[in-house]
Formats: structure tokens, sequence, C-alpha cells
């Protein structure tokens, strides 16, 4: 558990999020999440509310947001189940961020399909920045968090920067991304190289016809 | 070596024909709303597939001898014939469709998702429909962020024009589609974790029996299927059993999406006949191995937890279920991780597992304790910092883990060490000896 993140002084936390609450429009979505599951089994949506109030939280402090412990006992009140039930949910789960993260949360994916093309370049242009593995900028700007496969590896080595993934990157383009965003600038999201998503590096191999027009190959059956 | 006997090497006729690919928006180059998806064939008179019964529908896709593309390879239309055919109790049937996809090395449902939702939505009713289920579940990723939008926008979208919902395509069959987003653990990607997690807890893996068709998810009837599997179903369905079984090899049918990644010129996803000739396939769609072909070392052929194959034993094998089989390796979910001579290959299955240590659910003692265990013998074989007997003892660890855990995560962590040991035993000798900064060392040091 030496790398389980410090969770922060709970008095602390009690008096600025004692007093947390949906906002309208969170309500709202709360309840459209709750109607996805059967009659008494509204503890299915906990995951979902929890992402929900991650990302609430992330949008009152600027950053991705994270859980405090009384929003989580918010959630677990909402679906009237035991908070050790909900604590248990928020942290098994790795995108749950137990303590705050920086405005962008740089997450690095070192597994071996990304590391054969080169995560540690990605790595050291992350270091080289000044972001410290598992720490928040002192600007507040990048927390960098190493993470396990995020499902992208042909497009490797890649991150994923809150909601977008960058693919395909090298020492220069994850440096560039870096620059960009510390300036407020949206960087391009994807791959970083000339290709399109999965496709091989200049043009498709297979199904040509569907890069100029959306072919029904119906007719050759 | 395997003691099953390999089927007959069936000629490889080519490659696969345009027209005969399931994924034509594989790439994204077109849209994925629904309707493009529809010019493209999508949602094509499904009420005339639906129309052919629950039992024709289960019967045509065991003669496809389609095998579940989530890594085991079980029949998919057998797993389907295990639903109650009719409720005893009152008690719901569910499909669950697993989009968790999360094994290293495997990016092939991210591609279904977020290019050709349709065909995943159109399979969850065709499937649905044929297991009696009352509603599908679709449960992705938490990481899939732009891929879960695409997909909540599609389900909408097939609400919308009445092709799910009450009276799915006009077929008097009521059936619901949901999708459920996960937050992050590789776990969940076991099929009892997985409806562990869909009900709000933990994703940590259910004894079996009772199985998820006996007692499921909130304790119904359940089958759990990957998107793959689910989404080739349709087209199955509209070219029939006999279209999809002409490509591949006896036992290992139909078409596949390979998703080659690591040392080729070009990494890609792309759909080819099962049991293309690994050759065939590097040279014809990823531009060649790094370095030429001399240069390749070794291949994890189907994901982070199966067995690495040498470049020499490699290069000419079939690639489907029974050819890597017979190699001491699997298909799994053919997810090809290339390494040429530049890899450090300790340290490349050494981080394999460093993810197992960091995935495993704490649930069971062998699988807790030796995936952090392994992890720390491989990081210091890495280094040499090592004894030579450290390898057997290693080794036998691997078997101790191996089989005595209540899912496939403690297996899935021993058998990457194995196939390192089996192959590359000389190169952690060497590396030892290097350490100890000195000759071989001949005796072995107790």
């Amino acid at each position: 558990m030496a790398d389980a993140p410090q969770i922060p002084d709970e008095a602390e936390v009690r008096a600025r999020w004692g007093g947390f609450q949906w906002t309208p429009e969170n309500a709202e979505q709360a309840k459209k999440v709750i109607a996805r599951y059967p009659e008494g089994r509204q503890q299915s949506a906990v995951m979902p509310l929890l992402d929900l109030a991650q990302r609430q939280v992330g949008a009152e402090t600027q950053t991705q947001g994270w859980l405090p412990v009384p929003v989580i006992e918010y959630v677990a009140d909402q679906l009237d189940m035991p908070y050790m039930r909900a604590y248990e949910v928020a942290t098994f789960y790795t995108m749950y961020n137990l303590a705050p993260v920086g405005r962008y949360h740089v997450q690095v994916c070192g597994t071996t399909p990304c590391m054969l093309r080169g995560s540690d370049d990605v790595l050291a242009a992350c270091r080289n920045k000044g972001l410290v593995k598992g720490h928040t900028t002192p600007d507040g700007l990048f927390t960098l968090t190493e993470v396990e496969c995020l499902g992208a590896c042909t497009n490797a080595p890649m991150v994923q920067i809150n909601d977008d993934n960058f693919e395909d990157l090298t020492y220069d383009s994850m440096t560039a991304i870096l620059e960009d965003l510390a300036s407020g600038k949206q960087p391009r999201v994807g791959p970083q190289i000339d290709r399109q998503t999965s496709c091989p590096e200049g043009g498709p191999t297979t199904l040509k016809e569907m890069v100029s027009e959306n072919h029904d190959y119906r007719g050759q059956w | 070596m395997s003691d099953a006997p390999a089927p007959a090497p069936a000629p490889f006729v080519g490659p696969l024909d345009d027209k005969d690919r399931i994924f034509t928006n594989l790439y994204g180059f077109q849209d994925w709303g629904i309707d493009a998806a529809m010019k493209r064939g999508d949602w094509d008179n499904t009420k005339a597939l639906l129309e052919k019964g629950q039992d024709a529908i289960i019967e045509e896709m065991k003669a496809s001898g389609l095998r579940g593309r989530g890594g085991a390879g079980f029949p998919t239309g057998m797993k389907w014939s295990f639903m109650p055919k009719e409720s005893k109790d009152g008690r719901p049937s569910f499909l669950v469709i697993n989009a968790d996809e999360s094994e290293p090395g495997s990016c092939k449902d991210r591609e279904i998702i977020r290019h050709d939702p349709h065909k995943l939505i159109e399979g969850a009713l065709v499937a649905g429909f044929a297991m009696r289920a009352r509603a599908a579940y679709i449960y992705i990723r938490g990481e899939f962020i732009y891929e879960a939008k695409v997909l909540f926008a599609a389900v909408e979208q097939a609400y919308e024009k009445g092709f799910i919902g009450k009276n799915a395509c006009g077929s008097g069959y009521d059936f619901d589609v949901f999708v459920h987003r996960g937050a992050g653990a590789y776990i969940c990607g076991e099929e009892t974790a997985q409806i562990e997690s869909i009900e709000g807890k933990k994703g940590q893996p259910r004894l079996k029996p009772p199985f998820p068709a006996g007692a499921g998810l909130y304790g119904c009837p359940t089958t759990v299927n990957n998107v793959e599997s689910i989404a080739v179903a349709p087209t199955i369905l509209r070219r029939g059993a006999s279209w999809f079984s002409s490509f591949g090899r006896e036992n290992n049918k139909g078409t596949k999406l390979f998703q080659i990644s690591g040392h080729v010129n070009k990494p890609a996803v792309v759909e080819e006949s099962m049991g293309i000739p690994f050759r065939e396939l590097i040279d014809r769609h990823c531009g060649g191995i790094r370095g030429g072909w001399d240069n390749l070392l070794a291949v994890i052929p189907g994901g982070s937890s199966v067995p690495l194959v040498p470049a020499e034993q490699i290069m000419d094998a079939p690639m489907d279920f029974d050819g890597l089989r017979a190699l001491g390796s699997g298909l799994g979910t053919a997810a090809v991780i290339v390494m040429d001579k530049s890899t450090d290959i300790v340290r490349a299955i050494s981080r394999i597992s460093y993810f197992y240590k960091h995935e495993s659910c704490g649930q069971c003692t062998p699988c807790r304790e030796g995936t952090g265990w392994m992890w720390r013998v491989m990081e210091r074989l890495r280094t040499g910092d090592a004894d030579p007997s450290e390898i057997d003892m290693l080794f036998e660890v691997t078997k101790q883990v191996e089989g005595h855990t209540i899912c496939a995560l403690g297996d899935a962590a021993a058998w990457p060490i194995q196939g390192l040991i089996r192959h590359f035993r000389p190169e952690i000798e060497r590396r030892i000896a290097e350490n100890r900064g000195g000759a071989p060392i001949m005796e072995a040091a107790e």
C-alpha cells in the first residue's frame, strides 16, 4: 500500500465538501442514470454517479476532479447503500481520484506494448517539463501518473490527459503537447503522426474505397 | 507442445476480399451514425433475421463455427444455447456484452465501438432475442471515454428509429440496451467480476458454480459475450453459416480482427481470415518487421497473458486457436505484440508481471501475494541480481499460482513468465553471470 494516495485531512475535507450537492443538470443526469437499472437495484448506479460527482468536483476546482469522503457519502445516501460499500467501490477502481489532482491529469501508459514503442521517451518528456510521477506540479497544472494498458496498443505509445487520448507519441510531440496545455492551447487529439486512427501509417491496405466514400460492399456478396 | 492433434494445415487461400470483411468502417473514414451505418448494410431488415426464430438463430451460429472472440474461444452458439428457454420462476434473462477490453495488446473492441457501433447494437438485439434476454448491458471500460460517448449516442439513435426498445424492429419483441461504464479495473473483463461491477460492487470474481447462465446478473440467467462475438452475429445470419465457415481451418473458422503492435513498421488493426500465416499478416498489412525478418526476436501472439513464441517458431505459423496452441501459446484476443532484437525481453515480461500485480483484485492469496512476489523476482532477474537457482524457484512458484485461484488472472500472470523461462533461459543466466562479473558459473549454486 506504499503507493496508495495520501488521503487529505478529514476535518478540512468535511469543512470544504460537507455541503456537496448536485448541480441541477447533474441531479437530472443522476436520475437518468439510476433509471437504467431495475427497481431496487439502484446500487448499480454507484459507479456512474461517482464519476459524475468527480466531474462536478473537477468543474468546481478547475481540475480533473477527485472524490472527497463527504461526496462519496452523498452518493451512497442517494442510492441508499452503506457508506462502506461506496468507499469500497471508490478505492477499488483506479479512475476515481482519492486525492486532489491538477488541472490536467497526465496518464502515461507504461505497459509492454507502449514500452516497446517508447513510453520511456514519453515519461522522459514529462520529467523534463518538471512532472514527477504521483505528484502535482507546484503551479497545480499537471499531475503525472503511470497507468496500465489503456487499450490503444496499435497507436502506442499513448497518453490520456483528462478525457483526451494522444497517440503515436515521441519525445518531441509529448513535449509539444505539454507546452500547448501549459499555454492554454488545445493540442490536436488522437494520433500525433499523419495517420487515420488504427489504420496503417501511409494509408489502408484494405477497404480502400471507404476512404473517399461510404461504400456499400453488399453488391459484391 | 500440446498433445492435441493440430488440424490439417489447409492451404491458405490468400487474403480476405474486402467484400468479405465485416467491419467495413474499421478505421472510421466514414460516419459512425445510424444513417451511414444503414447505407453500409446495418439494420437491414433485422426483423427478418428475428423471424428465423430463436432456435434457428442459435443453430446457425453453431454451424458457423464462431468461437468467442474474447480470448477463451468457447463456441458462441453453444454458449447461447445454455440459456433457459422459458423462465419458470419469473426471473428475466440478461445479455452482458464485455467491452472492458484491457488485455495489453488488445484494441479491437475500441475500433468497433467508435466506428461501427451499430453492428454491436444490432448484434445485441439478435443475440439477446436468441437467448430470450430482456435486456443487454454493454460494459465498456472507463478509460474509453470518447468511445462511450459514441456508444451512448448510437444506442439513443437506435431507440429513436424503433430498432430497440418496445417492439424492437417491429418484431413484437421488447428489448432494451443499456451502457454501463467501468472505472479502471482489468479484472472486470472476467465475466463474474463484470457482473459484480454492474451490480455496483468491487469487481471481484465469483466462485463458479453457479455459472452465470444459471445465476448471473441480479441472480438472473446471464450470458457474457465479447463485443466482437456479438458484432459479427448479424452479418453471419445475413450471409449464412457456410459463408463464415468458409474461412479458416476446421475448428478455427471465420474472420478475425488482428491487432498488431510493437516492432513492426506500421502497427495496425486489420480484419483477416483466421489462420493467416504470421508472415503474411505482417508483410501484407504492417510493412514487415522493423529491421527485417532477421531482426525478429519473439512474438506474444494473443495479448499479454499468453506465453511468447520465439521468432523461428512463429514465422510461418497459422494465426488461429489450434495453430498457436500447438506452439505452447494461444490466440487469445489476437493481440499480436511483436518484439525485435533490440527488445530487453526480460524487462518486457517483467513489465507484464507488474501489470498483473497492479490488477490483481486481492481476493485469492496465491494471486494477491504471488503476482507481487513474481514481479519482484523478475525485476532482479532483469538486472541479473539473482541466484541461478531462483530461475527454477520462480518457475515453481508460477506453477503454484496457476490453477489455484478463483479466476484466470493467476494463470495469466504465470504464463508469460513460464514462456520466458522456457525460451530465454540462457539470456537470464547470462545476465546473472554478467552481474557477478565473470564467466558463466558452471555449478548450480544452492
